[in-house]
């Protein structure tokens, strides 16, 4: 049994998630606390840059070229899920903000493996994001007071914006409940085994449900557009 | 940071059949992201199949002063070199 690809601009917020995470974690280059772990985030952040390029170029009829998508649309045609433009904060904060993303991307890119050829590939990828993920939050967890203090204030800042992750997009055949069911019992699994306290607190506020989706976007998001586009805006057309 | 945590040795198999081969170190908390920052910095370009990781502190290196006695004699000993007879054809990775 074949179902038809999903129309094209539902592949348009995955894309966007990839391509705006990428973006956050390239921006550890140079900064990470180790080397090691320097390289293992841009290795996430290059698979996430190649799932995007992929998405877009499946959207170039209704949208143009990947760098026209990536760099010349503004703030309220992202699509992308507030998580994912959430600054790095501290190491535990990107860990925690990788781990809850690549729960949720792994299983849905399984899901839409049927309908969308990338998402094979991707799977194998984000697998591995999220063990790397995992294994930090582990460490970090159950690890000095002060990791386990740093860990556990990224996941309750963080807790608001993993609703959003399970809102519907329109076009995509998904079994949104079951993912969110799905995500819930492996971050609870996760966060018992690291130490953690699952928060308690919405896991979305009244102005965010569903809203990076519609475009609506938090404070830091035009600023990370601001850097990450000022140099195809300065240089139109550049080549190199 | 990465002063406080060990050196490891990292050894990639290359295709199965070859042997684990030292490919370089790194600094990792423990064996299990050893073998993880290993898979980042070693194996992304489809380099290996397999992947070791050992502590440093767990190699004996013999020493260079000793290098004399340890590896001088081979040389003016032919009985001891395999090379009386041919290697059949087709026979790989020897």
């Amino acid at each position: 049994m074949t179902s038809p690809a999903p129309p094209a601009p539902a592949t348009l917020p995955l894309g966007d998630d990839a391509l705006i995470l990428s973006h956050r974690l390239g921006e550890w280059a140079g900064h990470a606390p180790v080397l090691e772990e320097e390289v293992a985030l841009a290795n996430i952040a290059l698979d996430l840059l190649g799932q995007a390029r992929a998405l877009y170029a499946g959207l170039s009829d209704l949208l143009g070229s990947e760098d026209e998508i990536a760099f010349l649309r503004e703030e309220r045609a992202f699509r992308n899920c507030q998580l994912t433009e959430q600054p790095n904060g501290d190491f535990a904060h990107t860990i925690v903000r990788q781990l809850f993303f690549s729960t949720y991307q792994q299983p849905l890119f399984a899901q839409l493996s049927p309908v969308l050829p990338l998402a094979a590939k991707a799977v194998r990828e984000t697998a591995y994001h999220r063990d790397h993920a995992e294994q930090w939050t582990l460490r970090l967890g159950d690890g000095t007071e002060e990791s386990h203090t740093r860990t556990q204030r990224a996941a309750d800042t963080l807790w608001r914006y993993t609703g959003e992750l399970f809102q519907p997009v329109e076009g995509l055949e998904v079994d949104w409940p079951g993912l969110a069911e799905e995500w819930h019992a492996s971050i609870g699994d996760v966060f018992a085994r690291a130490g953690l306290t699952v928060p308690a607190g919405p896991s979305e506020g009244a102005w965010s449900a569903g809203a990076g989706r519609q475009g609506l976007h938090t404070e830091p998001f035009g600023l990370l557009l601001a850097e990450m586009q000022h140099l195809h805006r300065s240089h139109p057309g550049a080549a190199w | 940071m990465s002063a406080e945590w060990p050196l490891w040795e990292v050894f990639v198999r290359s295709r199965r059949g070859l042997s684990h081969t030292h490919a370089g170190s790194l600094h990792a908390p423990d064996a299990q992201m050893a073998l993880r920052n290993a898979r980042d910095l070693f194996t992304r370009r489809s380099e290996g199949v397999s992947l070791w990781v050992v502590p440093s502190d767990e190699i004996t290196a013999s020493s260079p002063d000793e290098k004399d006695p340890f590896f001088a004699p081979a040389a003016d000993k032919p009985y001891r070199h395999p090379t009386f007879y041919e290697v059949p054809e087709g026979v790989r990775n020897l």
